[in-house]
C-alpha cells in the first residue's frame, strides 16, 4: 500500500521561552519622547512589581517557530479528516477571500452603523437564510461557538418560562448518546439533567419520553440526526409528547450536515436549535479559526432573543438594543464577523440546490464507508446511516487490538483519526465523517487503509498496539498526561 | 467475555457500583467490569462527609482517559468517610477496586436497599447481557 503520511524534514521545535536571549528583539522602539507614566500610581495594588519574563526573541526565531509548529499540524488541508460529530469538511478559498475584502476584514464593531451598512446587511440576511434552511422563525449570530450556543437556547427557555409564571420545570431532558455539552447547558442553567434511554435500534422512542414527561420538565435536547448518525424517525412524535406536557424542545445543530434542504428541524417540531457554522457552513474549524454558533427560534422565543439583534427599516439596518425581554448579551460585540461572512458566502455559492448535493453526497459517502467496512469492524447499529457511520472493535476483541490501537495505526497512514470512545453507549466506539468533501478515490484509499490494518491486528498484532511508528513521537502516555499535567512552563531553577 | 474479579461477599448495582456492609455501615466503589471498560483512571470526584443521597443520585464523578462518568448511590445515605488517598492516586481504582479503591462509606437510611442490590451471579448475567 502506497503510504500517504508526510516525510521529510520534521523540525524539533523548542518553547519560545526556552529560545529567548537576554536583550534579542525583533523591533527597535524609538526613545521615549513623551514623560514617562507612574504605573503604580495610576494603577495602585494592580500594578506588578516585576515584569513577567517575557520571551525575547527576534522575527525570524517567531516566525520560524510558528511556521514550524504549522509542519505539526494534521488539517482538512493535508488529507481526510473523519472526525465523527465535528464535520472537518473542506473549507472553500472563495470564502476566505470574501472575508479578506477590507470592507468586511478591517470593518470596526463600534463603527457608526452608517458606515457598518453592509455588514449588517450581510448579518440580517444570513439570519434569514439560516431561518429559511432551519425552518426556524428568527435568528441570533451572537453566539461564539456551539456551546455558547447552547447555552444562550437553554437560558431562553428558562426565560420563557419564567416570563409564565411557571417556575415548577427544574428538569431537562437528555437522552443517553447526547453530546456532554448538552447536560452541560442545562446544568449551568440551574436545571436538573434527566437522562433518557434510547431504544435497542438506537433512536429515542415517544413512549421512553412520554414516561419522564411531566410538569417539571422545562425541555427535552435532542440531535437528529443522533450521535450514532441515525435519524431520529420518531422526532414529531416525540416533539409532540414534550409540547403536551408544556416543554420546549432543544435541537442540537451538530449534525446538520446531513438535513441541508432536505428536512428543517423547524418543521420537525423544534423550537430552538444551534447552528455550527464551523461545521455546518465550512468556515474554519478546531485551531482554524473561531467558532460561530448562531440560534435559530420559533417566534414563541423570539423576544428572548440576546440583545441586539439586526433590524431593517426605510432608514437602512441598525443594532436594536430595545428588547426588554432579551436574555441580554452574549459577546463583547456581534459574534464572530468573520464566520458569518464565510458562511454567508457558502450558502450563496452553493445555493439551495449546492446545499442539498452536499447532504446527499455527506449521506452517501458515509453510507459508502459503512458498507466497505462492515464485518471487517463490528456495526453495533447495523441500519443505513446519514452522514456519520459509528463500528466499533468488537470483531477484533481475540486479537488484543482496541479502537484507540486503530486510532493510533492510523496516524501511521496520515490520517487523523476519527472520533473514538463515544457515543458512550457503544463500547469501543470509532465515529467516521467522511464528509460531502471527498472523491471515490479518497474514499476508497480510507476503507483500504482501516481494512489493512484489520487484517495487520490479525497477523501482527503487536505493530498495531504500539502504533504509532512513523511520526515523531511514539505513542504518547495519556495516563500521565491526564493524572500529572504540565499546565505552565517554569524556568530552571538554576535561572530562577 | 467472563474473567471479570466479582467477589462473592459483595453486592452489586446495575450502574457497576460494588457494596460492602459491615451490618451497620456500607463500603461502596467501582466493579472490576467498570474499571476495566473505563480504562485508565485518571481523576475520582467524591461528595464530602456529611452529604446524603437517595439511592441512584449522582454521587460523584470519575473520569478516564476514555471518558467522564457519574457515580450513581446504589443506596440511599449518609456519607461517613471519604477516601481522600484517591485524590492523589486515582489509580488505586484500576490497581484494586474493592481495596485501596473504595471510594465512600455510607450509612444507609434505608438498609433494606441493600437487598435489593444484585448478588454475583445476578451481576455477572447483568454483565452478559449488556456485551
Amino acid at each position: 500500500m502506497k503510504r500517504n503520511a508526510a516525510q521529510g524534514l520534521a523540525y524539533e521545535e523548542d518553547l519560545l521561552f526556552e529560545q529567548s536571549r537576554p536583550g534579542r528583539r525583533g523591533a527597535e522602539l524609538p526613545m521615549l519622547d513623551v514623560p514617562a507614566a507612574d504605573v503604580a500610581s495610576l494603577l495602585g495594588d494592580l500594578a506588578r512589581d516585576d515584569i513577567p519574563a517575557l520571551p525575547e526573541l527576534s522575527e525570524v526565531d517567531v516566525v520560524r517557530h510558528f511556521t514550524r509548529l504549522s509542519t505539526w499540524n494534521a488539517a482538512v488541508d493535508l488529507g481526510l479528516y473523519p472526525l465523527g460529530s465535528c464535520t472537518m469538511k473542506y473549507n472553500p478559498k472563495l470564502n476566505e477571500r470574501v472575508a479578506r475584502l477590507p470592507g468586511f476584514a478591517q470593518a470596526h464593531p463600534m463603527a457608526p452603523e452608517e458606515e457598518s451598512q453592509g455588514l449588517l446587511e450581510l448579518c440580517f440576511e444570513l439570519e434569514r437564510s439560516l431561518a429559511e434552511i432551519s425552518g426556524m422563525d428568527r435568528v441570533t449570530l451572537q453566539p461564539a461557538a456551539g456551546a455558547q450556543g447552547e447555552l444562550a437556547g437553554i437560558m431562553m427557555i428558562r426565560a420563557y418560562h419564567e416570563k409564565r409564571g411557571d417556575a415548577k420545570r427544574r428538569k431537562v431532558l437528555v437522552p443517553d448518546s447526547a453530546h456532554g455539552t448538552n447536560p452541560a447547558s442545562a446544568a449551568l442553567n440551574g436545571y436538573d439533567v434527566v437522562a433518557v434511554p434510547s431504544g435497542d435500534d438506537g433512536i429515542l422512542h415517544p413512549e421512553a419520553v412520554a414516561a419522564l414527561m411531566n410538569d417539571e420538565i422545562a425541555a427535552l435536547m435532542i440531535t437528529n440526526p443522533n450521535t450514532l448518525g441515525l435519524f431520529e424517525e420518531h422526532i414529531s412524535a416525540i416533539c409532540d409528547v414534550v409540547h403536551d406536557g408544556g416543554g420546549l424542545v432543544y435541537g442540537d445543530g451538530a449534525n446538520l450536515n446531513a438535513l441541508l434542504g432536505v428536512s428543517r428541524p423547524g418543521d420537525m417540531g423544534i423550537d430552538v436549535m444551534h447552528f455550527n457554522l464551523h461545521k455546518t457552513f465550512s468556515t474554519p474549524h478546531g485551531g482554524g479559526g473561531p467558532g460561530a454558533g448562531p440560534v435559530g427560534v420559533k417566534h414563541a422565543l423570539a423576544p428572548f432573543l440576546p440583545t441586539p439583534t439586526v433590524s431593517r427599516s426605510d432608514a437602512g439596518f441598525a443594532w436594536n438594543h430595545d428588547r426588554p425581554d432579551s436574555i441580554g448579551r452574549l459577546h463583547g460585540n456581534h459574534g464572530n464577523v468573520g464566520m458569518m461572512v464565510r458562511a454567508y458566502t457558502y450558502i450563496l455559492s452553493l445555493g439551495s440546490d449546492g446545499l442539498r448535493q452536499c447532504t446527499d453526497m455527506a449521506v452517501l459517502n458515509a453510507n459508502y464507508l459503512l458498507a466497505r467496512l462492515r464485518g471487517e469492524f463490528h456495526v453495533p447499529i447495523d441500519k443505513p446511516v446519514m452522514h456519520e457511520c459509528v463500528l466499533s472493535d468488537r470483531a477484533l476483541a481475540d486479537t488484543g487490538v482496541t479502537t484507540m490501537d486503530v486510532a493510533k495505526r492510523l496516524i501511521d497512514h496520515g490520517y487523523h483519526p476519527p472520533t473514538i470512545y463515544f457515543p458512550l453507549i457503544v463500547q469501543g466506539a470509532m465515529m467516521i465523517e467522511p464528509t460531502e468533501s471527498e472523491s471515490l478515490e479518497s474514499l476508497d484509499r480510507f476503507a483500504d487503509t482501516l481494512l489493512a490494518i484489520a487484517d495487520e491486528a490479525r497477523t501482527d498484532p503487536d505493530t498495531v498496539r504500539t502504533a504509532p511508528h512513523h511520526t515523531r513521537h511514539r505513542r504518547l502516555d495519556e495516563t500521565r498526561a491526564a493524572r500529572k499535567p504540565i499546565l505552565r512552563w517554569q524556568p530552571e531553577a538554576s535561572e530562577g | 467475555m467472563s474473567d471479570y474479579d466479582l467477589p462473592d461477599s459483595l453486592r452489586y448495582s446495575i450502574e457497576d457500583e460494588w457494596t460492602r456492609s459491615d451490618g451497620k455501615r456500607v463500603t461502596i466503589g467501582v466493579s472490576d467490569y467498570a474499571q476495566q471498560q473505563l480504562g485508565d483512571i485518571v481523576f475520582v470526584e467524591l461528595p464530602e462527609v456529611g452529604r446524603s443521597f437517595d439511592k441512584g443520585d449522582p454521587f460523584g464523578v470519575i473520569e478516564s482517559v476514555k471518558a467522564v462518568s457519574d457515580l450513581f448511590a446504589p443506596i440511599g445515605g449518609e456519607v461517613v468517610e471519604v477516601n481522600q488517598a484517591l485524590t492523589e492516586t486515582p489509580e488505586s481504582v484500576n490497581e484494586d477496586c474493592y481495596g485501596d479503591g473504595w471510594m465512600i462509606v455510607v450509612e444507609p437510611s434505608d438498609p433494606k436497599e441493600i437487598d435489593a442490590l444484585l448478588d454475583r451471579a445476578g451481576y455477572a448475567q447483568h454483565i452478559k447481557d449488556r456485551e
